[in-house]
């Protein structure tokens, strides 16, 4: 039999090796003790379930992220880009962010971000965008990040 | 089914193939190679025709009008009603109620059959390996009643224990449901000896038969359950179809579902008669067309025979299961000595939904997730499984396009 057939173009831009490596050591990975914000995402129909720490100081920095839960490599690839992303960073520049990755994910003109930024190692995402089924996992932190930068304690449901 | 008709059935399993339109066609570039008929499986032409010919030539409502399409549309519509009666012994065509589903089914008995009498103390009892249509709706009814719901436990092989079963099975037990076949594991449960079992205690069991139907001979007669539940697009009929069996004398005590139209005998303000068996449970105009086409499916199942296909897909099963015990890092889930048509499985530490798409990309269609039983997942502690599943028109070279595919996968997470 031959068991040798080849991933597709798709594919390999689906499962970059930069997703790989994330989705198999994610970072920031963990619960965080001492916490300002956090939100929790799931993903009903495929059971993702991740929920998002942050430290927020006085100043809007934010000043620890770390993520936990359970997911497919897509999800956990975006939460731990995620979190390298955002370390650091002002609550308005992270949600700049969130808007320019569902941007990029999505396409959708709503969500046409006003400043338009260099995603660099988030660009690795874009190959989920010929997959629809998938965007979802892809977006799921991000979408905890809003709600979490929010203060809303909302779950975030995909659904 | 009669032998004439079995010498009328096709020879080849190819044949059977060949009765299935959407099976020919390519998918990212591959031929398709459907396994997710556990989730729905695809029409033959003769259901695909039966509903277009309905639809342009006897469409009218049915029940009512005096005119030949009304007439045409009721003849088709209770004729599908006879075939199904037939088809799964039923001893009576009025013990045949139609619903839009398995689901819809079950929960037409638990506020039909239960509720009415159900009191705080009371049990309803399931197992762990039921997918949530036969788990949701006891619990609704166990808030509304304050009766109890009680889950008889499974084995790491996805088996119910009938010992366990049988000690549970007390005088406070109003109804048992259970799976006959489990939509996530595969497992035939043994439920003849089950309902042998709770008829001594004067125990009414229903059936949850949506993943059992199509792919084994079923006599409700010889099972001697009081309901049988399925649905109509699981055994290649078109959805929002679905099927209660309930027997004549239990059907006849139990209060309507649903009112409107056509359950009716006589309407005035001061009152209403219901109508007779089992249109006492089909309010307002049913999905006729649907009906249509389950009755030619189940004229399809009949002519190939239930028997010819439980044994094709059963030497089907024990292939693929052997070809994916095979592959490296591939964890079976539902290894019961007793299955039809499921295998799920986990392939290394790959989550189960990237294991479908790099599959759905090589043509091949699984059913990645936690299959509407969270409680199995939970059992076997895991997120979800990939599930491949059997219908009649799987073959061999479908489990080997599988386990090419799976290599690929694991290739690409190694």
């Amino acid at each position: 039999m031959n068991t040798q057939s080849q991933p597709t173009d798709d594919l390999r831009d689906l499962y970059r090796e930069l997703i790989l490596d994330h989705a198999r050591s994610p970072r920031h990975f963990g619960k965080l003790e001492s916490t300002s914000h956090q939100a929790e995402g799931i993903n009903p129909l495929c059971g993702d379930k991740l929920r998002l720490y942050l430290k927020i100081d006085a100043d809007q920095t934010i000043s620890a992220v770390n993520f936990e839960g359970s997911g497919c490599a897509i999800s956990v690839a975006s939460a731990s880009l995620l979190t390298e992303t955002i370390n650091g960073l002002s609550t308005e520049r992270a949600l700049d962010y969130y808007a320019n990755v569902v941007y990029l994910l999505t396409g959708v003109d709503a969500a046409n971000p006003e400043i338009r930024l260099d995603l660099g190692k988030l660009k690795a995402l874009e190959g989920v965008r010929e997959f629809p089924s998938r965007v979802k996992c892809a977006t799921l932190a991000w979408h905890a990040l809003h709600s979490a930068i929010n203060n809303t304690n909302d779950t975030v449901s995909t659904e | 089914m009669t032998s004439q008709s079995a010498k009328k059935s096709k020879t080849d399993d190819s044949d059977w193939r060949g009765n299935f339109p959407a099976l020919h066609q390519e998918i990212n570039g591959h031929p398709l190679v459907y396994l997710d008929s556990a989730a729905s499986s695809q029409q033959p032409a003769p259901v695909i025709a039966a509903v277009q010919t309905y639809q342009e030539c006897s469409h009218a409502n049915v029940h009512r009008g005096v005119h030949t399409l009304s007439h045409r549309a009721t003849e088709a519509y209770e004729g599908a009603r006879d075939r199904i009666a037939d088809f799964i012994n039923a001893s009576s065509r009025t013990e045949i109620v139609f619903t839009s589903g398995t689901t819809d089914s079950i929960n037409l008995v638990a506020q039909s059959f239960c509720r009415p009498t159900l009191k705080p103390g009371d049990r309803i009892v399931i197992s762990h390996l039921e997918h949530h249509s036969n788990i949701v709706p006891w619990q609704m009814l166990c808030e509304q009643t304050g009766a109890e719901l009680v889950v008889a436990s499974i084995d790491e092989s996805g088996q119910v224990d009938v010992s366990e079963i049988t000690d549970l099975l007390d005088e406070r037990v109003k109804l048992l449901a259970l799976a006959h076949v489990s939509n996530a594991l595969g497992t035939v449960l043994p439920v003849k000896e089950i309902i042998g079992i709770a008829k001594t205690r004067g125990i009414p069991v229903l059936l949850d038969g949506a993943q059992a139907v199509p792919h084994l001979p079923v006599d409700v007669q010889d099972l001697d359950c009081d309901f049988y539940t399925f649905s109509g697009h699981k055994m290649f009929g078109p959805t929002g179809t679905g099927v209660l069996f309930g027997k004549e004398s239990l059907l006849e005590a139990m209060p309507p579902y649903q009112g409107g139209g056509d359950m009716i005998l006589e309407v005035s303000f001061e009152g209403t008669t219901y109508n007779d068996l089992p249109y006492k449970f089909e309010a307002g105009t049913p999905n006729i067309a649907g009906f249509v086409g389950l009755g030619a499916a189940v004229k399809y199942l009949q002519c190939i025979g239930m028997q010819r296909i439980c044994q094709h897909e059963k030497e089907l099963l024990e292939y693929m299961t052997t070809q994916l015990s095979e592959i490296q890092d591939v964890r079976l889930i539902g290894t019961a000595a007793n299955k039809a048509s499921v295998q799920s499985f986990m392939l290394a530490d790959i989550h189960p939904h990237d294991v479908g798409t790099i599959l759905d990309h090589q043509g091949v269609a699984i059913r990645t997730g936690h299959h509407c039983a969270m409680p199995v997942m939970e059992y076997f502690g895991i997120p979800g499984t990939a599930r491949a599943s059997l219908a009649l028109y799987n073959t061999r070279d479908d489990v080997d396009a599988l386990v090419v595919a799976l290599h690929a996968a694991h290739r690409i997470f190694s």
